[in-house]
């Protein structure tokens, strides 16, 4: 099968309003292992998220996926999700219609997601009714019933509360044993331990560091990465 | 005539149907070109923007008989499109409130379309979805707000006088509306008559924001 991966980035700067969000970063993300980007508040990580995604083009640099389609074959889900004002069921169906998925393949799909997801029983109701935790439950089942290759999850959590974020963190692993890759930036060394493979630790808008999660834990070889750790890096 | 005869007067009804008429026709041409321009505007990234956002929140506020005037030079005989022979018909008056409630409708709908844009825009690019459809989803989304947008254009072009009197000449029969009459009855006397399409007029816009009003409650309700 020829994949969209590995995603390349080759010397990847971003600047914004004067200032240099992500300097000069090249790394390379291959199928398989779930990535973390962690790092502090201002660190970059929803910035870099954003270029690799494609929303933002590089400065200087360049992004480059290993095959590109007529068909994204990437999702994203953000901090805050975003539904249209219909229900949740049109909310799948869009972004299945959008992705260029036959109409007779659509409701099947779309269903499936909701149910993996368990909003089935809020198929009809308006999406942006919805509890916050079910809204990015939501916005999973959109991303689902796409069965991308990669997806980007920016902070998925940061809004929710325990409970919604033990159910977000359920669909996470469920894209990963279904084969999707993950890359998803968080600041909770919890989730980064429950969810990721390996990290891309991220200081002042460079790649700092980027270990196993294991090793990255119990032995970090950066510095920052060590005081992120003990929780001493000021937040920026 | 005793104001209780008032509303059983077949000219008063005349005059509420071409001032429907005259109104409705103007609202949906202003539409056809006010709301794309506003999408456009609040989508578009081009040099003078900016300026052309500040001119049209400023026409919002465009006095009628400025734009009567305007219009009045226009169709004129001597004027640039006088051989259409358009002045003092009900078309001079069509085209004089299309431009007077253009701007209303184009400001209201880039504000809506703005703001919803920007919630927008970032998950429908991750969805694949640009330009055209990007924009006609999110018109589709807000078309409760972008209703009152109309509806407020309505409500402007059937209350005016200064443009209809100016285009139209208040021909007795011909070009006669709500507020014209109203304004010339009064001068004549005929309080019973002025004060009775008053009544009318205060309930067609009272109906409109009434009307307004529910259809957005009932889409909030519906789509959050």
């Amino acid at each position: 099968m020829n994949g969209i991966l590995p995603l390349r980035l080759e010397g990847v700067s971003y600047a914004a309003g004067g200032r240099t969000l992500i300097e000069r970063t090249s790394l390379t993300l291959e199928a398989g292992a779930s990535t973390i980007v962690l790092g502090a508040n201002g660190a970059g990580k929803s910035v870099l998220m954003r270029l690799m995604h494609g929303l933002l083009a590089p400065s200087s640099g360049r992004v480059a996926w290993q095959t590109e389609g007529p068909r994204r074959r990437q999702a994203m889900v953000f901090q805050r999700p975003v539904m249209l004002r219909r229900s949740a069921l049109a909310n799948v169906l869009y972004a299945l219609d959008a992705a260029g998925v036959p109409a007779a393949q659509q409701l099947r799909l779309a269903r499936e997601a909701l149910e993996e997801v368990g909003l089935a029983h809020v198929a009809g109701r308006p999406a942006r009714v919805l509890s916050g935790g079910e809204q990015q439950r939501l916005a999973l089942a959109r991303a689902w019933a796409l069965h991308p290759e990669v997806l980007f999850l920016d902070e998925p959590t940061a809004s929710l509360d325990p409970g919604a974020t033990r159910e977000i963190e359920a669909v996470i692993k469920a894209f990963d044993v279904s084969g999707t890759k993950i890359v998803m930036s968080t600041h909770s060394l919890g989730q980064a331990r429950r969810l990721g493979d390996e990290i891309l630790f991220l200081h002042q808008g460079r790649l700092a560091e980027r270990a196993p999660v294991e090793d990255f834990f119990k032995r970090p070889a950066s510095a920052e990465a060590a005081a992120f750790i003990k929780g001493e890096l000021p937040w920026i | 005539m005793g104001a209780e005869g008032v509303f059983a007067d077949p000219r008063l009804w005349s005059i509420v149907g071409l001032s429907l008429a005259v109104s409705l026709s103007a609202v949906v041409l202003a539409s056809l070109a006010g709301l794309p321009l506003g999408a456009a505007l609040a989508v578009g990234r081009f040099p003078g923007r900016e300026a052309v956002i500040v001119l049209l929140n400023a026409l919002m506020g465009l006095p009628p008989v400025v734009v009567g005037l305007a219009i009045y030079l226009l169709l004129s005989r001597a004027g640039p499109l006088g051989e259409l022979g358009l002045l003092f018909t009900p078309q001079a008056m069509v085209i004089a409130q299309t431009v007077l409630v253009l701007p209303i409708i184009a400001a209201l709908a880039r504000q809506a379309v703005e703001d919803a844009w920007r919630e927008y825009e970032e998950q429908l690019r991750s969805l694949g979805v640009d330009g055209l459809r990007g924009a006609l989803t999110v018109l589709w989304d807000i078309r409760f707000s972008l209703l009152t947008a109309v509806l407020a254009g309505l409500g402007r072009a059937s209350a005016e006088v200064g443009a209809v009197m100016i285009v139209g000449g208040n021909i007795d029969g011909v070009t006669r509306v709500m507020t014209t009459t109203i304004a010339l009855e009064t001068s004549k006397g005929d309080l019973p008559l002025a004060l009775g399409l008053g009544a009318v007029l205060i309930c067609i816009v009272l109906a409109l924001n009434a009307g307004a009003h529910l259809v957005k409650l009932a889409a909030e309700r519906r789509y959050g």
